[in-house]
């Protein structure tokens, strides 16, 4: 050990320096935000809970192709469908099993009709497994929900697809 | 005893005889001292983790109470709502008999706290080696609750804990030396009205004196040590020992374990101002200063000492084992001892005895 050494232990000087720095950051504004009150800006391409849209008339968008179904990589998608009485294709069943959803956005791009899209809602939290097994009424009440968040989000991101 | 005489003579004015009037004036006085350092403790962890999240670019608890201030009451509240589990193959009465001792002790102590001149609840000669005393007993919650958990984590925290309270009671013990050698006596109020003036006349306390200043540093780290506070909280070092002595503990018990740490450290902080910052004495001689009541001087004080131990929890990692015995033993006692021989021959040389 070098005399400068034995100093440089003996006041502790890497102490001091270490406690300055910290006393720095005590001051420096706060990093984290105040997150139920205030919230991170997303991407409209952020990818978050389900919804199944309808057009402006009410009719929904879904038009039973199982595309979704099929490149979905977690399997969590399950189509049953039907010929309605008007004559037309409509799913009898559609079920997001969210706790295998892997949020991979696949189905969304699948879909031919923008019917499946992932929201900008990430807050839905449940007490019990069995809420998160997604029908078609909960998706279809979301795509109510967050229509007019969903619909600009696909408009500002339209340029760029 | 001027301490008790307000009360005591107010209970005789209500017709007691003077030895019941006495007994009850020393309950008010010592709940009068013990509730506010229960309250404060409270407080205390709250500023803790605030300071602990600000050097962290956190916000800390903000969200009960206005500012996060009732944080701590919340989780008060929620721990004594727990269940309280003991093990099946515990020790049951040294199990519950552990947190209870940690707890007592470190409010034991308070009572040689000189809250102000003649505010002190025990103003005894040997208010210092009481400190010593009671500080020691503190091992005896850890240990007991180590073994009593019949676990072997809680039992290898537990034999670090005392261990490491053993090895820097020793040096602590130098330390304390050099001070009453200066005070010229082991009564609390008198070491403070020794630092009265004692640096050129203007500087009150022992931390502003050269020679003592190392004393004061080495005070500082060996409390933090003694208490196991961060960087020497190898007893609860959770990545090695669960949560230290007090995994298998919860409810009531646990919550008694946390008050009597924190308790402690805010005990270390008070023995800091009162045997280095000067106590209830302003820290300058200026005669205006005096207008400041004592005790609100001593309250400033132990404020920053317990910022200082937030402080240098935010910022040092823990210590190794091997580290911390070679800290206590290798360093502190040899040159605290060597401190010892150095203010003796001062005072000695300089005439401070004649």
């Amino acid at each position: 050990m070098t005399v400068a050494q034995l100093v440089k232990s003996f006041t502790l000087w890497e102490f001091v320096k270490a406690h300055t720095l910290t006393l720095k950051y005590f001051f420096k504004p706060k990093a984290t935000i105040n997150y139920p009150f205030e919230k991170n800006p997303l991407s409209p391409r952020f990818r978050g809970e389900h919804a199944l849209r309808r057009y402006p008339n009410g009719e929904e968008r879904c038009i039973a192709c199982k595309l979704c179904e099929a490149v979905c990589p977690a399997q969590a998608i399950t189509i049953e469908s039907q010929p309605r009485d008007d004559g037309s294709r409509r799913t009898t069943r559609y079920d997001i099993d969210m706790t295998k959803c892997i949020f991979c956005g696949f189905c969304q791009e699948a879909c031919p009709v923008d019917a499946v899209v992932e929201g900008p809602n990430f807050e839905y939290a449940t007490e019990s497994r069995e809420e998160l097994l997604y029908d078609k009424a909960k998706l279809l009440a979301n795509g109510d929900k967050w229509e007019r968040a969903i619909a600009a989000n696909l408009e500002a991101d339209a340029p760029y697809r | 005893m001027s301490f008790f005489r307000p009360p005591t003579q107010l209970f005789e004015s209500w017709g007691m005889g003077h030895d019941l009037a006495f007994l009850i004036a020393t309950v008010v006085c010592i709940l009068a001292i013990c509730l506010p350092v229960m309250l404060s403790v409270a407080m205390v962890i709250y500023v803790d983790r605030k300071i602990w999240a600000a050097m962290a670019l956190r916000r800390g608890p903000n969200v009960v109470g206005p500012l996060g201030l009732l944080q701590s009451f919340a989780d008060g509240l929620k721990v004594f709502l727990q269940e309280t589990i003991i093990p099946t193959a515990a020790n049951k009465g040294l199990f519950l008999i552990g947190p209870i001792v940690t707890f007592t002790v470190a409010l034991l102590a308070w009572a040689v706290i000189p809250f102000n001149s003649n505010a002190i609840l025990a103003n005894i000669n040997v208010g210092l080696l009481y400190i010593l005393a009671i500080s020691s007993l503190g091992v005896y919650g850890t240990i007991m609750a180590g073994w009593a958990s019949n676990s072997k984590y809680p039992f290898f925290s537990a034999m670090r804990a005392s261990a490491q309270m053993i090895s820097y009671e020793v040096s602590i013990g130098f330390i304390l030396i050099c001070v009453v050698l200066w005070a010229g006596s082991f009564n609390m109020d008198t070491i403070v009205q020794a630092q009265k003036g004692h640096v050129l006349g203007f500087f009150n306390g022992f931390a502003f004196n050269p020679l003592l200043f190392p004393m004061w540093v080495m005070f500082l780290i060996s409390g933090m040590a003694e208490t196991q506070r961060a960087p020497f909280d190898l007893a609860e070092a959770e990545s090695e020992l669960v949560a230290g002595y007090q995994t298998e503990y919860s409810s009531m018990a646990f919550a008694l374990f946390w008050l009597g740490e924190y308790g402690n450290v805010l005990l270390m902080c008070a023995l800091n101002a009162t045997l280095f910052w000067g106590g209830y004495l302003p820290p300058l001689e200026i005669p205006i200063l005096y207008a400041v009541p004592g005790i609100i001087w001593l309250l400033l004080k132990i404020a920053f000492g317990f910022f200082v131990f937030s402080w240098v929890k935010a910022t040092v990692p823990r210590y190794r084992y091997d580290q911390l015995m070679r800290l206590g033993w290798k360093v502190f006692l040899p040159v605290s001892l060597f401190f010892v021989f150095l203010v003796s021959g001062w005072l000695m040389a300089t005439g401070h005895f004649a």
